[in-house]
């Protein structure tokens, strides 16, 4: 296979046939629902998942449900999540202004840095003050914030088993592989219809299905902590037009060398990279496992 | 004249990753140059953790650009790693 940088190209009609008939099938076919819940962020991932499930089964048959961050956000959480994040950074108080965000290193491809999160406290000043995360505090912050996912998800199969739909996906290929999700949280759905496709490929398809350009040009966040975090800050490390490329490659096992020739990156560069990936997802590989199961016992007689 | 490499540091990082991170009840299986990460050994919060351990067991401060591989991969590399911090009595 030749790798250029056209490579993650699609053919948006037919990927978006191929999706449609994906959701139709397994929705009516195999779960039997009538229709489709889909929980909107006003993200991309989200607008191209609403108009996939549209064009599947009609507007009349789609619930869209939008869960603003203050709605689903409870004091106990957020007290807690506080409490972890004054225990590494004292002076952080959100009743005074301060805002955070928790960030891995962004200097994957010079340094090949790993996978440790940092906290950032942004003062009322707008001082911004940044701390490795010890290992409880930063395991006490993530369950804190997965909770604000879960209750989302416990929404969405409200709505679609009050109407017998099937809760439908948003995640991308990027975060369902790399784990960028919580378990039973935004993961907790019926079905997946864009996880399959790269970053790159989801512009594709959401241009091709006149997806909002607003929403198009929007940089993709996370809207989990109270100070402004993109997700290639939060999570990725890189650019998704970079991350894409090199994962495509990495998947392909097209040569190191031409690689980084047509990304003009080091070899080492690129080994960096496709090591992050690998590492991610061996670390986030039970959020994708479905609970392991006992066989059936031996009875007496056997 | 220096001291002598202290001869503690590796049993005490092949200990803190069998218990704490593999749950082994036969001790650290695999050799000291073994590649944690690449072979998966360890994952990422075992990483923080290791990060951790470092700072308190050993007194040593770990700054963030110092979490890389070449520091963290192996027994062997992170012992060396500890070593470059703690000051040689000479």
């Amino acid at each position: 296979m030749q790798f250029t940088k056209n490579a993650l190209n699609l053919d948006p009609a037919r990927e978006v046939d191929r999706i449609v008939q994906f959701l139709q099938q397994n929705v009516r076919q195999q779960m039997r629902r009538h229709g489709g819940v889909v929980g909107i962020s006003g993200g991309i991932d989200s607008a191209l998942v609403l108009a996939l499930t549209v064009k599947a089964f009609g507007a009349k048959n789609v619930v869209a449900v939008m869960m603003p961050d203050k709605d689903s956000d409870s004091l106990s959480e957020k007290l807690a999540r506080d409490a972890a994040i004054r225990r590494v950074v004292p002076q952080y108080d959100a009743a005074k202004g301060y805002k955070a965000k928790i960030v891995l290193p962004q200097d994957l491809l010079e340094e090949g840095t790993l996978n440790v999160f940092s906290v950032t406290v942004i003062a009322p000043d707008g001082r911004e003050e940044t701390k490795p995360l010890p290992p409880r505090e930063m395991l006490e912050i993530v369950a804190a914030t997965n909770l604000k996912q879960r209750s989302r998800m416990s929404t969405l199969y409200f709505h679609a088993e009050a109407r017998q739909y099937a809760v439908i996906g948003t995640a991308n290929k990027n975060e369902h592989a790399q784990g960028f999700f919580v378990k039973y949280g935004d993961g907790g759905v019926d079905l997946q219809i864009i996880a399959h496709l790269f970053k790159t490929q989801i512009y594709q398809l959401a241009k091709h299905l006149n997806v909002p350009e607003g929403i198009q040009k929007r940089t993709p966040t996370t809207d989990t902590y109270s100070a402004p975090c993109d997700q290639e800050e939060f999570f990725f490390r890189l650019p998704y037009a970079t991350l894409d490329l090199l994962w495509f490659a990495m998947e392909n096992r097209i040569p190191i060398s031409d690689v980084a020739k047509v990304m003009e990156l080091a070899p080492e560069q690129v080994q960096r990279v496709w090591d992050d990936i690998a590492r991610k997802q061996r670390t986030t590989a039970f959020l994708r496992l479905q609970p392991p199961m006992m066989e059936a016992p031996a009875t007496i007689s056997s | 004249m220096t001291t002598p490499l202290n001869p503690e540091i590796e049993p005490a990082i092949r200990d803190f990753i069998a218990t704490r991170l593999l749950y082994s009840d036969d001790g650290f299986k695999y050799s000291d140059d073994a590649p944690l990460l690449q072979e998966g050994i360890i994952d990422s919060l075992g990483v923080v953790e290791l990060v951790e351990f470092v700072q308190t067991h050993f007194g040593v401060k770990v700054e963030q650009r110092e979490v890389r591989p070449d520091n963290f991969d192996s027994v062997l590399k992170l012992a060396a790693f500890v070593r470059s911090k703690v000051p040689v009595r000479v």
